[in-house]
């Protein structure tokens, strides 16, 4: 019995039509159409494409858990052993809808789904943990075999045959650590490596160290002698009793305190949770790490144009780099919200 | 603690005191280490104002 595969495709690879079309709403068509026919040829006798699901980009975009019920549905009905959803390449509202979809298949229908994309389609990031996510060019002028490789991945998956690391198998890194055997001991690797960098030889790393994104510098719009500044920390610093529980490491949550009023910061009314350093110090006199005091005369000196009454404090310490991101926008939307021009965030 | 600062892209670092008290240091009076605050502070107003198009270390001179 040849596999029961569906495929989901967006309005241009599904033949509807270009941006015009990218509002139409999910439709079922029978066997394989447009960029599934690929993926037919690809299984070649080992499955058959029984139906492909096709959707406008902007659809999927503007009113996503809709959307997803409505494609579930269709898949569900077609009782497939498989998904293939996409290439979506370097199109991004396709990529976040193929991998959302692959996670909410593999969630409800309890079967393998699979995508492929360009490294740079934000459906990478988003679903790359949840789903197999074959890599691609960003565009489909080598579709054919992109989807074989697309294919075979499928194929592994649904005998429930060992899959390979990421670079071997051609997907992105699921975030997922496994035990290997290697012949050779880690100080023995460690050296070849440092004598390949020594000698200028190309050598892998076995630790990747995280891809941090270049975030554009803002330009300080007015002069400081109008500008609202805010202190951020990481350093850990709470009002006694530490109302908001900041963790005293591997932090997920942050505190904003209010300085209204306050000249500088009383050692007695303030703490520190953070386990990363000797907090004594700080604790001694907080503005050894938040610098209210001085801030406060700038103020009323002239040379900066108000000092923010809220303080944002975080501990920094083994915090995750999602929780940090997190944290970090929500702190720069409220100082935003309020005003705030420039920020002196002090860090241990 | 900059080049840490500068790897994950922070755009304007300004070296401080250190790990356990960056805006202080406790061995100085009490007048000395609130001048030595008010310089790093300074310091990063001064950075505030720079333009810069890549992570930056603005030290005290």
């Amino acid at each position: 019995m040849p596999l029961r595969v569906v495929c989901y495709v967006n309005q241009f690879f599904g033949q509807l039509g270009g941006e015009e079309k990218a509002g139409v709403g999910p439709q079922v068509v029978d066997g394989a159409v447009g960029a599934a026919r690929a993926v037919q040829q690809a299984l070649g006798d080992a499955g058959t494409v029984v139906a492909t699901v096709i959707c406008g980009d902007n659809y999927v975009a503007e009113q996503a858990d809709r959307a997803l019920a409505e494609m579930l549905k269709y898949v569900r009905d077609a009782r497939p052993e498989l998904l293939v959803a996409g290439p979506a390449f370097l199109a991004g509202r396709y990529g976040v809808a193929c991998g959302a979809l692959a996670a909410a298949v593999q969630a409800e229908l309890k079967i393998p789904a699979v995508t492929g994309m360009h490294a740079e389609n934000p459906g990478v990031d988003l679903y790359r943990r949840q789903v197999y996510i074959v890599e691609t060019g960003a565009e489909a002028t080598r579709m054919l075999a992109e989807v074989t490789r697309l294919v075979a991945l499928a194929l592994k998956l649904v005998r429930g045959e060992a899959i390979g690391a990421p670079a071997t198998e051609g997907y992105f890194a699921r975030g997922l650590t496994r035990n290997v055997e290697v012949a050779t001991i880690a100080a023995d690797r460690a050296t070849a490596m440092l004598l390949d960098k020594l000698a200028g030889r190309s050598f892998t790393s076995e630790v990747p160290r995280p891809a941090f994104a270049s975030v554009p510098a803002p330009r300080l719009l007015k002069t400081l002698e109008g500008a609202t500044v805010a202190l951020v920390t990481d350093g850990g610093l709470v009002p006694k009793g530490n109302p908001d529980g900041i963790e005293a490491l591997n932090a997920t949550r942050y505190g904003a305190y209010s300085i209204e009023g306050k000249a500088g910061l009383d050692a007695a009314q303030y703490d520190n949770p953070h386990r990363g350093y000797d907090t004594s110090w700080v604790k001694q006199d907080p503005h050894r790490l938040v610098p209210v005091d001085v801030a406060r005369e700038l103020e009323q000196s002239g040379a900066i144009g108000k000092l923010h009454e809220t303080v944002y404090s975080t501990v920094g310490v083994a915090t995750t780099l999602a929780h940090s991101a997190r944290m970090g926008a929500e702190i720069a939307e409220k100082l935003r919200a309020a005003g705030v021009d420039a920020v002196i965030l002090t860090s241990t | 603690m900059t080049p840490v600062a500068v790897m994950v892209g922070a755009n304007r670092v300004v070296a401080a005191a250190g790990i356990i008290h960056p805006l202080g240091n406790a061995e100085l009076s009490a007048d000395d280490e609130k001048a030595l605050r008010r310089r790093i502070v300074a310091q990063a107003l001064e950075a505030l104002k720079t333009e810069v198009a890549r992570p930056t270390v603005f030290s005290s001179e």
